[in-house]
């Protein structure tokens, strides 16, 4: 005999079904359209001037973001001379030393600070380097001022735990017969880590590395107050430089359609520069350090 | 070097306090409830700032998080197997998509669609409530909740799919032999199973939504003021200092601007301080949020 509410539960579990179907194409569409538009508007805006010239100004048609590709690319070499070494041998720390306490909390701090909004750690940069010369035994390091300098440190504390905590994840998947067979031939422990260790997870810390790459190279509330934006090419790491997010963020907001143009093109390459490092990863972690998904 | 990490919250913390001083001092507990904002008078009070952040996030969590769990229940319990590894990646991909450009994307097509179609259609058919009144501009606290919540979706779906999929085997297969069918197994085995962990995504998502800036920023209108209407635009904690921090002159100013960071500041740490708990405290230290 079937139970009086049958159909009901039949109906109800039909319906969660299509509605849970229903989310995940609109969660699904958004990005479809992102990709569509991008495509639409962006494609017929790229041509070669578009990665060679400067921007023209207001009034002029064509011209490009040059100097913003560069300028893009300089910040993220800065933020990751900053970040990978700070960060991969934090991971290492984390993996391989220290107690069980401490790490909890470095552990959490690391993703507390993964939290803190992009924009504050532009305002401390912002603090730190631009208002006042940095100084070391009265000579002047940095002068004061928007600079290449401030914007590639923003980027490159971001970073940080960022890498930190993928490196620490992927040294976690090193088997310990590994460490033990190494320690078992009297090599030392700083030894065994560069050597074993490291070299076993070199591609999944690369990974690491390219992801935090990929999310730092897209920011650009933390450059709004550092890098500042330039509309000529890098000449000095103490002056503003340009950055392909601010352009676009610059260019959206203003009331020019020839720039609206640019800032749809300029979205185009940051996004398949975003989604080339992403699809690098994947690359990568096709075998045997894929994250089980 | 693991210290550093330390040495950076001690630094974030220590530089904000120190620029927000002098708006400290002078302004006291006033700043917080005050909705003066006038630059030229040196006057400050962060309320509008504070209004529009909860407001907007709130919004967005309310778009957010019943797509994002329902898209996370698909992707472990009902979609077909060779469809799970695609649709996830694609989710990854939407988490990897800079603020800036769903930003450009918004002002250009989301707000435009907005105004034309979307609002109109909620004035005629939810106008008696005091939240659907009052002229459309497009550019509004809605459109910025919505831009949000498609910023934090991938995030609470990634999170809440590691979460269900670390729901045991066997806790499913035992409402199945009592002759549930797949919705009560997914209600009454996996979801309340994994209540605490999902909360934990949904306020992982939220301290996201609080910060987030450019998205926001660039279709929220950024005009500070507290009203009922939704289609009316408002102004963010994190948008303000993205506007303003540049051309903010004199003492005060810069100041007023460095305690709205400390103070977006403290709420966000506090959110996430909260989400870690609740997701350690589940599955252990496995489950991490994506980026």
């Amino acid at each position: 005999m079937t139970a009086p509410n049958h159909n009901l539960r039949k109906f109800k579990n039909a319906f969660m079904q299509t509605l849970a179907c229903v989310c995940t194409v609109l969660v699904v569409l958004p990005l479809l359209l992102v990709f569509y538009h991008l495509l639409k508007e962006g494609f017929t805006a790229i041509n070669w001037a578009f990665f060679t010239q400067l921007p023209k100004p207001v009034g002029e048609t064509g011209g490009g973001m040059g100097n913003a590709i560069v300028g893009t690319f300089i910040l993220l070499a800065q933020a990751a001379l900053i970040g990978v070494p700070v960060g991969v041998l934090g991971g290492v720390y984390l993996s391989e030393y220290g107690g069980t306490k401490l790490n909890w909390w470095i552990r959490f701090a690391a993703d507390i600070l993964n939290g803190v909004p992009s924009i504050t750690w532009g305002i401390v940069v912002f603090a730190l380097l631009v208002v006042h010369n940095v100084t070391v035994f009265g000579q002047v390091l940095i002068p004061r001022g928007f600079s290449a300098l401030a914007g590639g440190l923003v980027l490159g504390l971001m970073m940080i735990p960022l890498v930190m905590r993928t490196t620490e994840e992927v040294l976690q998947l090193v088997p310990g017969g590994y460490r033990e067979a190494a320690f078992a031939l009297g090599i030392s422990k700083w030894r065994t880590i560069v050597q074993i260790v490291l070299r076993t997870a070199s591609k999944g810390i690369v990974t690491g590395v390219l992801l935090a790459l990929a999310r730092v190279a897209g920011e650009t509330a933390p450059l709004l107050f550092t890098a500042l934006g330039n509309r000529f090419w890098a000449h000095s790491l103490t002056e503003p430089i340009a950055a392909m997010p601010l352009q676009i963020f610059a260019y959206a907001i203003s009331p020019y359609d020839d720039w609206h143009r640019q800032a749809w093109a300029g979205a185009l390459v940051l996004l398949l520069l975003v989604l080339f490092l992403n699809a690098g990863v994947r690359f990568l972690t096709r075998d045997r350090f894929q994250r089980k998904g | 070097m693991a210290l550093t990490i330390f040495a950076l919250i001690l630094l974030i913390g220590w530089e904000l306090v120190r620029g927000a001083k002098p708006a400290m001092l002078k302004f006291g507990w006033h700043f917080l409830v005050s909705s003066d904002w006038d630059p030229v008078n040196d006057v400050y009070g962060a309320l509008p700032f504070i209004f529009g952040t909860v407001v907007s996030s709130f919004l967005a969590l309310l778009i957010a998080v019943p797509i994002s769990i329902a898209t996370a229940v698909y992707l472990t319990e009902l979609a077909p197997l060779w469809l799970r590894q695609p649709l996830t990646m694609f989710i990854e991909l939407l988490a990897a998509v800079p603020s800036v450009i769903l930003g450009l994307w918004g002002i250009f097509v989301m707000v435009p669609f907005l105004r034309d179609h979307l609002f109109p259609w909620l004035q005629k058919s939810l106008g008696f409530l005091p939240f659907f009144q009052g002229p459309i501009y497009g550019v509004s606290m809605l459109a910025g909740g919505i831009i949000v919540a498609i910023m934090i979706i991938p995030i609470i779906t990634s999170v809440s799919r590691e979460i269900l999929r670390s729901v045991p085997g066997l806790q499913r297969e035992a409402a199945y032999a009592l002759g549930a069918t797949r919705w009560e197994v997914t209600r009454i085995a996996v979801l309340s199973y994994a209540k605490k962990g999902l909360f934990g995504a949904v306020i992982l998502g939220l301290g996201r939504a609080l910060g987030e800036t450019m998205a926001v920023t660039m279709v929220i209108g950024n005009t500070p003021q507290i009203v009922k209407s939704l289609f009316a635009p408002g102004y963010t904690l994190a948008s303000v200092i993205a506007n303003e921090f540049n051309e903010a002159t004199g003492d005060l100013y810069p100041s007023a601007l460095f305690e709205i960071g400390l103070v977006l500041l403290g709420v966000t740490v506090l959110v996430n301080i909260f989400a870690q708990l609740l997701l350690k405290t589940f599955a252990g230290p496995s489950v991490q949020p994506q980026h």
